[in-house]
């Protein structure tokens, strides 16, 4: 019986979803606060200072930080970087054994068992969000203590990314399924989203005209990350008037 | 090459005349046009088969220290499996390393077998005949390191079969999208069809070499010459058999570093994301793959002593090809990038700064050097046929087509449309041991065929001999070429 409702044909799975992103980057201080709660929620390996010092970090979002103008009248620039769960990933047709595929919500899953580690996609990615396990992953003391049973831990060779906190996302839906209701706007929130002390961070279904990621991305003030590149982001950047951080 | 040739020149008649008839003058001539020393079957088969047994110390010198590196290359090999990719060089923005431009490497060195054998073959270019079979094994050989690069360059080796469409309780299959999967299937008929091609054209030498030998040798050649006799319906066979080959290899040839090239073209990677990719990736290919060639003769015969069947017409004209694809390479990079240049793309603009005059730039002019100046020395006669240039030439022609796969690969890899992004990569020791482990595997292998096989394959040359008959007309002796073909 279990089995039948969830393949039924009216199930919230499957049904006409777009998980979209909204950042403020009015908003963002660049606290990381973001990065730290991703890595507890889904397991992320901190691969130590040297590691990351050649580029081996493994953050799935990262506050990426730029300087703009001339010294002293200088200011930084946050803009915190994750997938952007591209409509037309670039990443995704490279793939030649489909470890990396779109779903019906318009996600780029990333299937941890079937990757090999051609890396194509890495390679192929213009926001270069997707890391790479380089070592068998390694938990400090305290750290293997608050491992989330909800995600898998990765083997060494594999991609992995952003997945919008899949995890939680189906947990909502089932949840929602279960007491027969819909889902409400806000009902699902990513760890980032979470953690955001400023509120920077909208999770939500673009396709939902009333939903608050789709009215804050409509906003004057939206752009997307290299959009000239016809990737069709799911997260959609704000940035309007003059912010000195 | 099939027209009438004209008489012109005199010399001293050589010792050892093959047509007792042919007065003093002609002969010289003659022998020069059929690019052989005047020389009886018997001795040809005996020139070609006598090297092979010799195997003085030096030799097995060789052979040990190119095995050591490769068991040396198969350890670091199982260190990076058992530890983890982390222990190649490669990071973040750089995902593809030196692996994938040896990969690069090696695929283009393959090519110039098909180019020599195949396109020389249709053609009816007569000065292939000794060298079609180096070539051939050639390709063969790189052909095998770059086929490992896709395994090597692996995050999981163990689950590689997964890019295999097999049938199995999850159907599913490999993704055709990929170009990695147009990858495999091209190099892999590539593979399959370059070693028949080298087998079917050994064939009647194997029955040579069985004809002459003894003891092991004898058995594998007997193996190997599948019954060969020699008859007529056998060479018509033969020769139906060769040139259906060679017209249907020469679009796998192109196609093979075609799709090698897609890999990067059809991604959104800054400078990879081009037009040109494909013919400026086979027109490369030609140019190392070709040089390649020419040093390995030119090595190959100094260690064989074959100087009676790989002569200076043989360097003179490889050396015109080579740098003719030296032209055309040149042609093609300029070509990108002119339109790179006046795209005046940030990014690109970026990563040609950093070729130019950036971090990149003693690789960049070592490239340009590498691959430029030998098309200017090649120009000349006398460093053509003058064995040591043509080597040195050769040598720095790979080693500029060697910096420019890495420049592309890593160099590219390094800049992307987000300036956060950016990396730098050195390789470790892991990767150089294991690219060092497939320069000594295809040495290895090479030498080991040269002494296996016959190097030179006698057929066709006796067959190129057969083309060329001296014909009195009047008074006039006129040598004919004859369509035999």
């Amino acid at each position: 019986m279990k089995e039948e409702k969830l393949f039924a044909e009216n199930s919230p799975i499957s049904s006409n979803r777009r998980w979209g992103m909204v950042i403020d980057l009015d908003r963002c201080t660049g606290c990381q606060a973001c990065v730290v709660a991703c890595h507890a929620e889904n397991n992320v390996p901190v691969v130590g200072e040297a590691e990351a010092a050649y580029g081996r970090w493994m953050h799935w979002i990262h506050i990426e930080r730029y300087w703009e103008g001339e010294y002293p009248n200088i200011k930084a620039r946050f803009m915190p970087v994750l997938c952007q769960q591209c409509d037309e990933a670039p990443c995704e047709p490279v793939c030649p054994v489909f470890a990396t595929y779109h779903t019906d919500e318009g996600l780029n899953a990333q299937i941890y068992n079937r990757c090999i580690g051609t890396r194509y996609c890495g390679s192929a990615c213009p926001y270069k969000v997707r890391t790479f396990n380089w070592f068998d992953p390694e938990f400090p003391e305290p750290l293997k203590e608050q491992l989330n049973p909800n995600v898998t831990v990765r083997t060494r060779g594999i991609m992995e990314k952003c997945t919008f906190c899949i995890q939680r996302i189906r947990q909502v839906e089932e949840g929602a399924k279960m007491a027969d209701r819909v889902l409400e706007d806000g009902e699902i929130q990513p760890a980032c989203a979470q953690s955001c002390p400023p509120g920077a961070i909208v999770f939500g279904n673009l396709e939902d005209e009333d939903s608050l990621a789709s009215k804050l991305a409509s906003s004057r003030r939206s752009f997307r990350l290299l959009d000239e590149l016809g990737t069709g982001p799911a997260v959609i950047y704000l940035k309007g008037g003059e912010t000195n951080v | 090459m099939s027209e009438a040739i004209p008489l012109a020149g005199k010399g001293p008649a050589p010792e050892k005349s093959r047509t007792d008839s042919l007065p003093a003058s002609l002969s010289n001539e003659y022998q020069d046009r059929l690019l052989l020393e005047a020389m009886k079957d018997w001795e040809i088969n005996q020139a070609v088969l006598e090297p092979m047994s010799r195997t003085g110390p030096w030799f097995w010198v060789i052979v040990a220290v190119l095995a050591a590196i490769v068991a040396w290359g198969l350890y670091a090999w199982g260190y990076q499996i058992y530890w983890g990719f982390g222990v190649a060089g490669i990071n973040r923005p750089v995902y593809w390393g030196f692996y994938i431009a040896t990969f690069i490497f090696w695929v283009g060195i393959s090519h110039a077998g098909t180019m020599i054998s195949a396109v020389l073959r249709i053609f009816k270019v007569d000065w292939r005949r000794p060298i079609t079979r180096g070539a051939e094994a050639m390709t063969a050989f790189a052909l095998m390191m770059a086929g490992l690069f896709p395994l090597i360059h692996l995050g999981r080796v163990w689950k590689f079969y997964w890019m295999i469409p097999y049938p199995n309780n999850r159907f599913m299959w490999p993704n055709f999208q990929s170009p990695l999967m147009w990858d495999m299937i091209a190099i892999f008929t590539y593979l399959i069809g370059s070693s028949l091609y080298l087998y079917l054209a050994m064939i009647p030498d194997m029955a040579m070499a069985r004809d002459n030998t003894v003891r092991w040798r004898y058995k594998l050649y007997r193996l190997m010459a599948l019954g060969w006799r020699g008859t007529e319906a056998e060479w018509h066979k033969l020769h139906r058999a060769l040139n259906i080959f060679s017209i249907i290899i020469i679009p796998v040839f192109l196609s093979v570093h075609s799709i090698v090239s897609w890999d990067f073209a059809v991604t959104l990677q800054p400078r990879w994301h081009s037009t040109i990719f494909a013919p400026y990736f086979v027109i490369g290919a030609i140019y190392s793959g070709l040089a390649a060639l020419a040093a390995i003769l030119v090595l190959v015969r100094w260690g064989m002593k074959l100087q009676n069947f790989l002569r200076m017409e043989h360097f003179n004209a490889l050396g015109k090809v080579v740098m003719v694809a030296g032209l055309g390479w040149l042609y093609f990079w300029f070509a990108g990038l002119i339109v790179e240049w006046y795209g005046n793309e940030p990014v690109v603009m970026e990563l040609l700064h950093e070729e130019f005059i950036g971090s990149l730039a003693p690789l960049f002019y070592l490239q340009m050097t590498c691959n430029v100046l030998p098309i200017f020395f090649l120009m000349f006669k006398k460093v053509r046929t003058t064995p040591v240039l043509l080597l040195t030439f050769a040598i720095m022609i790979n080693i500029g087509m060697f910096i420019e796969r890495v420049l592309i690969v890593i160099g590219d890899l390094q800049r992307n449309y987000l300036p956060f992004n950016w990396g730098t990569y050195r390789p470790t020791w892991v990767e150089i041991s294991i690219v060092a482990m497939t320069f000594a595997g295809f040495s290895l292998l090479y030498i080991l065929f040269s002494r296996i096989f016959p190097y030179v394959p006698v057929w066709e040359i006796k067959e190129g001999r057969l083309r060329y008959t001296l014909r009195r007309i009047g008074r006039l002796l006129i040598p004919t070429a004859a369509e035999i073909e």
